[in-house]
């Protein structure tokens, strides 16, 4: 299933590698271990053995009925990525990587993360497979998210406050470039999300289309056909394309992605950066980026810090582009009502990027009524945002 | 047709040196302060001026460079100042380039950004962060406005891939001194020569060496094996360390004095 991508790394005029050339020969060894590890059995066993016995693989699916009578009566179906160890869609990207460190006889993993959910999942796989693991992290993040910093430090990874730039998760990549830059040959960089330099927005979505694969399975075997629509949030975008990699030649069903619209698109305060960016290159890639006149990057802004980045995937940009994919922005008021309603109807907490998601299944399920069958990536949970929740609804902490 | 800086490499060749390169964004430390550098630069006796585009996300700059670019940044600095600024050095018969991430221009218009690098008299322009796979449309601009291409190799830059790099840059091969961002450093990487004796083989081009170099002592030792030494960090550093921009205006002249000995005492 490479369809659309793997001409020099490019999706149509996106992606691609805008790299210093210090990097080119670990991005190509990178991209040759990747390729060799895609047909090797022992590799493939592996990595399925993990997933079996340590992620907790396939994830199940639950039906949300009466989270549904709110969604025009539609079928909405939960993809549960939140019920993997370490409560999100992150590890099956890590453990993938992880694996591939060792083939490449490296020792050392370096890691962005901006909420902590990836510097988590990164903590972990390096702590099972006895990596030295050094996160990077938005100075301003790690005291937002002290608990998840605590979390990384327990799992044995040295978490270093990045205080360059605008002191997020865009800096924390930054960064991160710049010490494997310096460390290359000792060290491989786990990046989070399908972006960055070709071969990672390839190589990330194909850890995460287990998802996809496993959920159409599910959808088919429940109900007999295939979903009307998939619905995921998009920050990065890594969960969102994990869904929606198998769909993509079922052209019947539709593929919407959820962006963040923080205070709305109109304000400038906003993460949605297809709905309100343009074509530009960010971190490695040519992709949707929010940028000023000048092709600087603007700052992001949501209550999810696992979407706040300016940049998307450029598979993403490709799919938005060909009309394979639609895209739409949903405003944090608009998340957090969906948030809410999860809890209470289905006593599931979502991490508030998912909340995106479920506040599009909404949305789409009321345009669509109850014919609709949704397919909707549960991507994590939300015991992350308790805090930022109870701030949000005015609970006493 | 040749640039300023193709010329600039045929004299110092032929008086046996290397040739002294100092980098500076623009709008630092202002839009007008970073003029004056220029005249200090100038003053102080540098060969050629590299002018930074300050960007939001220099992956390949060390904490001095990106502190500066935050700087000039805050300052709301553009492309018209990038450009204002080269022209004050080639007005003052300098050969100058522009040191820009591949954003910047792309935003601008990838024809026009080199059509106004040659209205300002610019004779090239490095870019650290654009990989010739990706340098296509680059690649035609350059040759319509007739300026240098200047390309960055690395130590890890593998035997096969070097003549591709090579044979596509233009006024000369940027070699980036050892495995790192820029800054300051004690010691220029032993690495340095051995890459510079490995562009060799693949180009007639000039080699400069970058990363690291600031002292009169490491110019003359880069000289010994390279046709230009670039020095950056330690000149924003002058900036930054002085009291007020009149002392940091001296001591990068001074500097850029001692720096200019050493490019003349290498071989």
């Amino acid at each position: 299933m490479t369809t659309l991508d793997e001409i020099a790394g490019h999706f149509g005029q996106y992606g691609g590698r805008f790299v210093p050339e210090a990097l080119i020969g670990a991005l190509e060894e990178l991209d040759a271990a990747r390729i060799k590890a895609q047909t090797d059995p022992t590799f493939i066993e592996e990595l399925a053995e993990l997933h079996r016995t340590y992620t907790g693989r396939p994830s199940i699916l639950t039906e949300a009925k009466r989270f549904a009578e709110h969604a025009g009566g539609a079928r909405i179906l939960l993809k549960r990525e939140d019920l993997n160890h370490t409560g999100s869609h992150k590890i099956n990207n890590v453990l993938g990587q992880a694996l591939l460190t060792k083939r490449m006889g490296k020792k050392r993993i370096i890691a962005e993360t901006g909420a902590g959910q990836h510097g988590v999942a990164s903590a972990t796989a390096a702590a099972l497979m006895g990596l030295e693991c050094v996160v990077y992290m938005g100075e301003e993040d790690t005291k937002r998210q002290a608990l998840n910093v605590a979390r990384m430090k327990l799992l044995g990874a040295e978490v270093i406050p990045v205080t360059s730039g605008s002191r997020t998760l865009k800096d924390a990549i930054n960064e991160a470039m710049r010490d494997w830059v310096t460390n290359v040959e000792t060290t491989h960089y786990m990046l989070g999300t399908v972006a960055g330099p070709h071969p990672f927005p390839s190589m990330v979505r194909d850890f995460h289309k287990i998802i996809g694969e496993e959920s159409r399975e599910q959808v088919l075997a429940l109900t007999g056909k295939l979903p009307t629509a998939v619905l995921a949030c998009v920050g990065g975008g890594s969960n969102a394309i994990g869904i929606f990699h198998r769909f993509i030649s079922d052209p019947e069903v539709r593929l919407i992605g959820l962006e963040a619209a923080g205070d709305g698109v109109e304000t400038g305060r906003h993460a949605a950066t297809i709905t309100g960016g343009s074509p530009g290159v960010l971190h490695g890639n040519r992709t949707y980026v929010l940028q000023d006149e000048n092709g600087q990057t603007i700052e992001s802004h949501s209550i999810s810090a696992g979407l706040d980045y300016p940049g998307v995937g450029p598979e993403h940009a490709y799919l938005h582009d060909i009309g394979r994919a639609e895209y739409r922005a949903i405003t944090d008021a608009q998340a957090m009502h969906a948030f809410a309603l999860l809890c209470k109807t289905e006593g599931i907490i979502p991490a508030i990027e998912t909340a995106h998601a479920l506040a599009g299944a909404l949305q789409i399920g009321n345009e669509l009524g109850p014919e609709a069958i949704l397919l909707i990536n549960l991507s994590g949970r939300g015991d992350k945002d308790v805090h930022t929740a109870a701030q949000y609804f005015g609970i006493p902490l | 047709m040749s640039t300023p800086l193709d010329d600039l490499f045929i004299k110092v060749r032929a008086e046996n040196r290397a040739a002294l390169i100092a980098y500076i964004p623009a709008g630092f430390p202002t839009i007008e302060g970073c003029k004056k550098v220029i005249q200090a630069f100038i003053e102080g006796g540098v060969d050629a001026i590299e002018i930074g585009f300050p960007y939001s996300d220099p992956v390949m700059d060390g904490p001095t460079i990106q502190a500066a670019a935050d700087q000039s940044l805050s300052q709301g600095t553009n492309a018209a100042d990038v450009f204002d600024a080269l022209k004050v050095a080639t007005d003052s018969g300098v050969p100058a380039v522009v040191m820009t991430y591949w954003n910047p221009i792309e935003k601008y218009g990838v024809e026009k950004f080199a059509q106004s690098i040659a209205a300002n008299g610019g004779s090239g322009v490095i870019t650290p962060d654009l990989t010739i796979e990706e340098s296509a449309g680059w690649k035609s601009a350059v040759e319509k406005s007739e300026i240098n291409p200047i390309y960055v190799v690395a130590p890890s830059t593998s035997a096969q891939r070097l003549p591709q790099v090579t044979s596509r840059c233009g006024g000369f091969v940027y070699a980036a001194s050892l495995m790192g961002v820029t800054g300051t450093r004690t010691a220029v990487s032993s690495g340095a020569p051995d890459l510079v004796a490995r562009i060799r083989e693949t180009t007639d081009l000039p080699i400069a060496v970058g990363l690291g170099v600031s002292t009169r002592e490491q110019a003359k030792g880069v000289a010994g094996y390279a046709d230009g030494v670039i020095v950056g960090s330690a000149f924003i550093k002058a900036m930054q360390d002085a009291p007020n921009e009149a002392e940091g205006l001296k001591s990068v002249k001074e500097l850029a004095q001692q720096l200019s000995l050493g490019v003349r005492e290498g071989r």
